[in-house]
């Protein structure tokens, strides 16, 4: 096994790469989108409730890899070309942002209502009460599950294998299939997964108990 | 403090784990006992071959009738009956350029008879029977295409779509170093890749090119064959009596005239493929 990862080692590098520079592009676009959403589907106007709620029923419900192919098979062939590390990357940040949408949604509903007529009493407009006095509270509160989302994304963005996105996965894969030693293989990709999510599963553990 | 303890001796435990487990799979190879598989198959008159469900012409699986088809699969089950008489059987065992070799190696089949071509890196982990089949490496384009050969491939820029696992990978890089290769795990996959414009050819043996292109009118396979690709049988490392088994069964059927029967059968009329050059 030893011998595997310093023969490979430049390959599960770029592999390692690519799939920390993807999981970090989601999770940033995946937040902002997500808690976008999650403001729109608690505003009171039922247009933008309906808005949210396509978005999010559509992206949470359909499996990631139909929308990694669609993005990287479909629309290049009638609109722009995308290559597989892009297309991996734009399905991933929309799969996740549905779900954080819907994590921070659950997060805005448990602040109290006190809480916004409160703000809204004392002179602030929505948008202030929900700037500073709700999304505040409710991060906090759902900061566990938001880490289960982020952990997600980091073992989701295997997905770019499937698109030829150079990531972990692929490289593993790719390592495997011209080697012949699958099972060391997979552990070492499995171990370099690790490196990433045990950190930020820690790392949200510490902010819990803050 | 008590706490960082913990965690270390949690990850080292995971280390441990790892390393004893990819340990466990060098060791139970060396343990195999030689022939087992040879004893096995002789026993209950059954082989499980490894074929594949994602070539036309050599395993494709018919979605209209639910059953596999291709020149692989009725090689495979000519073999067994050739070997073992009436009683014979042929298992199907569908796989995938990727797990070919994983599934033969962990005793999932018995036998490939997967379009696997003889290499001496396959040589090192498998036994190879003697080849049933002579492919080459080719390319397909999109009819409107400039690119006409090999050559035309080696320049920056050039995306060449092929499958994981296979040796037309390693050739692209040997013969056309410039272009970018991009790998999928099958070749309907990767054919849709191609369609879908991610890259500009697609490239592995022409018999299975030549199907792809038989079912699709706006692409053709170009710039003859630029590599030697046998297929051959293949089973575990050690196997060599069931090694030299397939082999005689595939002698007689060449001599009966079967293997003739079924070349004709799935590769007349094919465009831009001979069967001369591809028979044994």
């Amino acid at each position: 096994m030893w011998s595997l990862l310093t023969d490979n080692w430049q390959t599960f590098l770029i592999g390692f790469w690519n799939t920390v520079c993807c999981s970090i592009l989601a999770l940033i676009f995946s937040l902002i989108i997500g808690s976008g959403f999650a403001i729109l589907e608690t505003n009171p106007n039922k247009f933008w409730r309906t808005i949210a709620k396509i978005y999010i029923e559509i992206f949470r419900n359909i499996p990631l890899l139909v929308i990694a192919m669609i993005f990287y098979l479909v629309i290049p062939q009638f609109w722009f070309k995308m290559n597989g590390f892009t297309a991996g990357t734009i399905g991933l940040t929309l799969y996740t942002s549905a779900f954080i949408a819907e994590t921070v949604r659950s997060g805005i509903e448990s602040v109290g209502d006190g809480q916004m007529e409160g703000a809204r009493s004392n002179g602030m407009t929505y948008w202030q009460a929900m700037r500073y006095v709700i999304l505040p509270q409710a991060f906090k509160i759902v900061i566990p599950p938001l880490g289960n989302q982020f952990v997600n994304l980091i073992k989701n963005s295997s997905v770019l294998a499937f698109v030829a996105g150079f990531d972990l996965m692929y490289q593993g894969d790719v390592i495997a299939s011209s080697t012949f030693q699958t099972i060391p293989t997979y552990i070492i990709v499995g171990l370099f997964y690790l490196i990433l999510t045990l950190p930020l599963s820690y790392y949200m553990q510490h902010l819990e108990n803050k | 403090m008590r706490k960082i303890w913990k965690k270390i001796i949690l990850v080292s435990m995971l280390l441990i784990a790892a390393v004893s487990l990819s340990a466990c799979e060098s060791y139970g190879n060396e343990l195999q006992n030689k022939n087992a598989v040879y004893k096995k198959v002789n026993a209950s008159k059954t082989i499980i071959w490894g074929v594949r469900n994602d070539t036309r012409l050599f395993g494709l699986m018919d979605i209209k009738e639910n059953k596999l088809v291709g020149f692989d699969i009725d090689l495979a089950k000519a073999i067994t009956k050739q070997m073992f008489g009436k009683d014979g059987k042929a298992v199907l065992f569908q796989t995938s350029s990727k797990t070919k070799i994983p599934v033969l190696k962990n005793g999932n089949v018995d036998a490939l008879m997967a379009t696997v071509t003889v290499t001496p890196e396959r040589a090192k982990v498998v036994d190879f029977s003697t080849p049933y089949f002579n492919a080459g490496q080719s390319l397909l384009v999109p009819k409107n295409s400039k690119i006409k050969n090999v050559k035309d491939l080696n320049k920056p820029g050039i995306v060449v779509v092929a499958v994981k696992g296979t040796t037309a990978v390693a050739n692209i890089r040997k013969f056309a170093p410039k272009a970018r290769v991009l790998e999928y795990d099958d070749y309907g996959q990767a054919f849709t890749a191609l369609k879908a414009g991610q890259g500009q050819a697609m490239s592995t043996d022409n018999g299975i090119l030549a199907g792809i292109a038989s079912e699709n009118k706006g692409f053709h396979v170009v710039g003859g064959t630029f590599t030697h690709e046998p297929y051959a049988v293949a089973v575990n490392k050690g196997e060599d009596k069931l090694a030299k088994q397939i082999d005689k069964a595939l002698k007689e059927l060449e001599e009966n005239g079967t293997y003739d029967r079924l070349m004709h059968k799935w590769f007349d009329g094919i465009p831009g493929f001979s069967i001369k050059e591809a028979e044994r």
